[in-house]
């Protein structure tokens, strides 16, 4: 007989939200918080705890950008790419992020900290160019101000 | 002297005591509610214009021991930013404004669908909530409302892709009719309004609708949120009448080069230096839910389309072809013409893909691919081509 691994953290997830259909995207989002990405066998685990197809948990995870159900790192960078942030120096903020990272666009780093990706419009085109490390928005960026920036999280153990 | 047009309001972050509008609606008939909003003519905020008095008439008149109301806070238009600063700054009067709509309509629940890009406003939205829910208490409604957050997905905006997220699943648009009033969260009739929609009923509960009505034009009454960004040294939030001309947008915000103006943001149309004079800004003229981008002489227009192009390409859906397919021709279209494999006879070819889009597209964001994308080619075709 197959014998199921309890998986705790989503037992607890959907005691707090519940386990009809309607809480499945906020068990998935704490998952993301905890882990920074959805793993095969969490997304698994909450089919089986909501009692839903783990085909339709994958499909509405790879709906939603920031339900990633690949490896990130700790802290996910995402620059705004769209024309107000690219017209006002995206680019040149995502290389001085790569140089300092050592990480090209898309990557995470080695020791699973860093992830640089990009993003669609995030809501400060007034203040470009912008960026979210996890949940947190950076503005008026010059590659002084992201150098400084990262400098602090690299400190973080 | 001409006079100028363009006159800041400030009715959407005034500061007010949001209780004084509770107690006086509690007390007031829901259809009178309905009436005044009617009256007023406020449109929707949201982009598509909708007159709010009628839509919430329609969800009065559905009968359901269950109704919802819905604020639509996901503001993913490229170049919107209003509504963040509207639920940072004046957060109560936000829900203040979902219980009016709660009140006209005899709903119990409401859900603010806010972008997961906006995550860091929960704490506060939440301390502000608790607050809300007290002065209901007080007023012994039984309105509750919870938030919930999007995963980073444009087309959540969209309101019945906003109402199939809330339920748990893809963010897919539904086939309209039915529409939300009759049938929208958990098949419910559903009252869903933009943020800045919320806010303005407030303010004519409390100052009436006539007061409203002094501002703006016949076809786009009172006034709006602009979210200026580009190339402009006035970047920023700013509340203004409605029905000044681009021109008088361009005098009061451009940079003296202005080229372009891109109203109501990617999904929205570009208007060129030629006819700055002759458009309106408003219902009458290019409609926007705010969206304002400045672009100067040294832009690349070939770079603005080729970003809206990328934007829509990643944010379709997927689920109707027109827009899948049509989004990604367009993109390798321009890109073909820009580098000569394709002659510039292809980009009428494009322009007739997009207008295809419009009409065979399942909703809002793959019909108004083409509002951009035809603008900006009848405009700039030399720099699309060259
Ligand atoms: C692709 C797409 C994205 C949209 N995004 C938003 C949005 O972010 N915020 C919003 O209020 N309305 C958005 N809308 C419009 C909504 O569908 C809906 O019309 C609006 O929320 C109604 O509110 P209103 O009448 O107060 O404007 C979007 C529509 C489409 C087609
Ligand atoms: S028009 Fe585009 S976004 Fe809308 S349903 Fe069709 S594929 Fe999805």
């Amino acid at each position: 007989m197959e014998t199921i691994i309890e998986n705790e953290l989503v037992r607890e997830l959907a005691n707090k939200h519940g386990r009809t259909r309607e809480s499945l995207i906020p068990i998935l989002q704490d998952l993301v918080v905890q882990y920074r990405f959805l793993s095969k066998k969490d997304m698994v685990d909450v089919a089986r705890e909501l009692d839903i197809s783990a085909a339709d948990v994958f499909g509405t995870a790879t709906f939603y950008t920031f339900l990633d159900t690949e490896v990130r790192g700790k802290y996910i960078i995402r620059i705004c790419k769209t024309i107000s942030c690219a017209m006002k120096g995206k680019n040149e903020i995502l290389s001085t992020i790569e140089d300092i990272l050592k990480i090209k666009l898309g990557e995470t780093s080695s020791d699973r900290k860093f992830s640089l990706l990009e993003a669609n419009c995030i809501g400060w085109c007034h203040k470009a160019p912008a960026m979210l490390i996890n949940d947190t928005p950076y503005t008026e960026l010059t590659p002084e101000k992201v150098t400084e920036i990262l400098r602090e999280y690299i400190k973080i153990q | 002297m001409k006079d100028k047009h363009v006159k800041r309001v400030d009715l959407i972050f005034e500061k007010i005591e949001c209780r004084d509008v509770l107690e006086k609606i509690i007390d007031m008939e829901p259809d009178a509610i309905c009436q005044e909003i009617l009256e007023s003519d406020l449109k929707g905020r949201g982009g598509a214009g909708f007159p709010t008095g009628m839509k919430w008439r329609f969800g009065s008149q559905e009968e359901s021991s269950i109704k919802y109301i819905v604020c639509n806070a996901d503001e993913g238009e490229p170049g919107t930013f209003k509504d963040r600063e509207i639920l940072d700054q004046v957060p109560g009067k936000v829900f203040c404004g979902m219980a009016i709509a709660a009140r006209a309509v005899g709903a119990k629940a409401g859900y603010v669908y806010l972008r997961g890009e906006y995550k860091f406003l929960i704490p506060k939205l939440n301390e502000e909530l608790a607050k809300f829910h007290r002065t209901m208490d007080e007023f012994n409604q039984n309105f509750r409302i919870q938030v919930r957050l999007g995963s980073g997905a444009y087309i959540c905006g969209e309101e019945s892709a906003l109402f199939e997220s809330i339920e748990g699943k893809r963010g897919e648009p539904r086939n309209k009719p039915p529409y939300p009033t009759t049938s929208g969260l958990f098949g419910k009739p559903t009252i869903i309004n933009n943020v800045e929609t919320l806010v303005y009923t407030v303010m004519i509960m409390k100052y009436g609708a006539s007061h409203f009505k002094e501002l703006g034009t016949k076809d786009s009454r009172g006034s709006k949120v602009f979210s200026v960004s580009g190339d402009t040294p006035k970047a920023g939030i700013f509340e203004l009448e409605l029905g000044m001309s681009v021109n008088e947008f361009v005098e009061e915000f451009g940079d003296g080069d202005t080229k372009a103006v891109q109203v109501g943001g990617a999904s929205g149309f570009c208007v060129p230096r030629k006819r700055f004079e002759e458009t309106i800004i408003g219902f009458e003229g290019v409609p926007t839910g705010g969206s304002m981008k400045l672009f100067n002489s040294t832009r690349s227009m070939y770079n603005v389309l080729h970003n809206y192009l990328d934007f829509f390409t990643e944010e379709s859906c997927g689920q109707c072809t027109p827009c899948r397919v049509g989004c990604q021709q367009l993109l390798k279209g321009v890109e073909a013409v820009k580098r000569g494999d394709k002659n510039s006879k292809y980009l009428d070819e494009l322009v007739k893909l997009a207008k295809t889009m419009k009409r065979a597209s399942k909703c809002g964001l793959g019909q108004s691919v083409g509002n951009a994308f035809g603008s900006i080619v009848e405009n700039f075709k030399e720099e699309i081509i060259y």
